[in-house]
């Protein structure tokens, strides 16, 4: 009985260890919307910031992230995958192939600000894109390519050893293995990849904050030449830089920006669960 | 014997990984429409000789090999593209590996590779691959579901019948029985002497008797050397070397 006792202590910690994940999440999403939820309205959602941002919606912010998102992993994801399967199925156990990883790896450890900077440096000033969605973009995809390589990899290890000697022992090239019998399996593993991305890429401030997002721009833009306002920059400036703003007007933005995370990484997982039922 | 004609080559034979030496000097001739049976404890280096004689062991960036090994009188290293040497060398694994696909699309995969679009064309090479491995009559009214249903026994003859659907003059089969039924054996081994009649075999197999019953000759590896080739009757019933009989009548491996 003793063994059964400690068995059920055992339990007990690995259940408590989950509930302390899972609480702070569920307090932060209560909060936010108990706080917030009374400022959405279609009016919120659909229409220009007025009198200073003090009153009508955050239209341009929601839209300005979308396309953060869209442009940054339209990028990102392409460059990333291919990376992954030349590191991980043609490359070989070198030297360079070794620094590249550690590369890798550090680079998902620099914190968002760097890339910040980073970014500001590159494209904004050394390539004279200015302050635009294409070096916020290009930026923001920079930070998340390690997440995307790290992922991409990790689901193109997951695919058995043994459909590649399958493959190849049926007369395909390698390049004709990778593409029918290795990416096809590995689909839904990269598109968690890219799900991971789009959270941080729509939530990041630090990145954008010198390469793109406006701190007033009431009006959509019109090329990925112009600048963009930002939900988390949006959010970021009515709580700390402009006083008097009512606050169901800043959770309320909190609340738009989880909600649009949440609407996205639905979408892909909905798209990921195609690819695997597919097979 | 000695007569018939020579289908593979294979002379001083020496293949490694890092430093340990997986096969030695090994040389000896594959003939036409020959069962040739491959027996030998693990670790005796039948599953690696077997993988150079279709370059899979080129995939191991760790192996070393030196010899030549000629197919039809061509040195499959140089000679040949790999893609081309495993079209003509078709190989069968241990455990049955259909790929995630459905039944058809496992047949049709190979000769897709290869360029083969035309319907009528593909169609035929199912329906043939699949009566050769006895699967045809199991499966034919329901192509389009998944391999992975299929049972374990259904699913290494597919994986034969795949094989066969790119028409190949050799086909390897490592250990096809291991993880199968006595039935499923039974069947395996029915297509493998139906198929010796046109194509060449080379059996890799733990089970002596598996040799025993279907191989035209029988090898006997230890160690990563041949230590003796002959007629199956001869090495089961008066084998040359003293090992051979050890190992035949069970005394180790």
């Amino acid at each position: 009985m003793r063994e059964r006792a400690k068995q059920k202590v055992g339990f007990g910690v690995l259940l408590l260890a989950t509930l302390l994940i899972v609480i702070p999440v569920l307090v932060i999403i209560a909060l936010i919307i108990d706080k917030g939820a009374s400022a959405i309205s279609p009016e919120f959602l659909f229409s220009m910031p007025r009198e200073g941002m003090k009153a009508g919606g955050i239209y341009p912010a929601i839209v300005g992230t979308l396309i953060l998102v869209v442009v940054s992993i339209a990028f990102a994801l392409p460059i990333g995958v291919l990376a992954a399967i030349y590191l991980n199925e043609y490359a070989r156990d070198n030297w360079l192939t070794r620094t590249i990883n550690l590369a890798i790896i550090n680079l998902a450890g620099v914190s968002s600000v760097v890339y910040g900077l980073f970014g500001l440096s590159m494209f904004v000033v050394f390539l004279k894109f200015g302050a635009s969605i294409l070096s916020g973009s290009l930026t923001l995809g920079i930070m998340t390519l390690p997440v995307i390589i790290t992922t991409t990899r990790e689901a193109l290890r997951a695919v058995p050893r043994s459909y590649r000697e399958v493959s190849v022992s049926l007369g395909a090239t390698r390049w004709q293995t990778i593409r029918h019998s290795v990416l096809p399996f590995a689909t839904p593993g990269i598109l968690t990849g890219a799900i991971l991305s789009i959270g941080r890429v729509a939530g990041e401030t630090a990145p954008i904050l010198f390469t793109v997002a406006a701190f007033y721009l009431p009006r959509l833009p019109h090329s990925l030449l112009d600048q963009v306002m930002a939900l988390p920059y949006h959010l970021y400036i009515t709580s700390t830089q402009i006083p008097g703003i009512a606050e169901n007007i800043r959770y309320g933005t909190a609340v738009v920006l989880v909600g649009l995370v949440l609407i996205m990484n639905i979408t892909a997982a909905i798209i990921r669960a195609r690819f695997r039922r597919k097979r | 014997m000695t007569d018939r004609a020579t289908k593979f080559r294979i002379r001083d034979l020496e293949i490694s990984y890092g430093r340990s030496v997986a096969l030695r000097r090994l040389s000896l001739d594959i003939f036409e429409n020959e069962i040739l049976s491959i027996i030998g404890p693990s670790n005796s280096g039948k599953t690696t000789f077997l993988r150079s004689l279709n370059r899979l062991n080129d995939l191991d960036p760790a192996a070393r090999q030196s010899g030549t090994i000629l197919l039809g009188g061509k040195d499959i290293r140089k000679e040949m593209s790999s893609e081309d040497l495993r079209k003509r060398v078709g190989m069968i694994f241990a455990l049955p590996i259909p790929l995630p696909l459905s039944i058809y699309d496992n047949m049709t995969y190979g000769p897709r590779m290869s360029g083969i679009r035309d319907k009528g064309r593909l169609s035929a090479l199912v329906e043939g691959g699949l009566r050769a491995a006895y699967l045809w009559d199991e499966v034919k009214d329901r192509l389009r579901s998944s391999a992975l249903k299929l049972s374990g026994g259904q699913q290494q003859r597919l994986c034969i019948a795949r094989a066969l659907a790119l028409e190949p003059e050799v086909v390897l089969f490592d250990e096809p029985c291991s993880g199968l039924d006595p039935i499923s054996t039974a069947k395996v081994e029915e297509s493998m002497l139906e198929l010796k009649k046109n194509r060449t075999l080379v059996l890799v197999t733990n089970n002596t008797k598996q040799a025993a019953r279907v191989g035209t000759r029988t090898a006997f590896f230890l160690s990563g050397e041949l230590i003796e080739i002959d007629g199956t009757d001869r090495i089961f019933t008066a084998p040359a070397d003293q090992r051979t009989n050890d190992y035949i009548i069970g005394r180790f491996g």
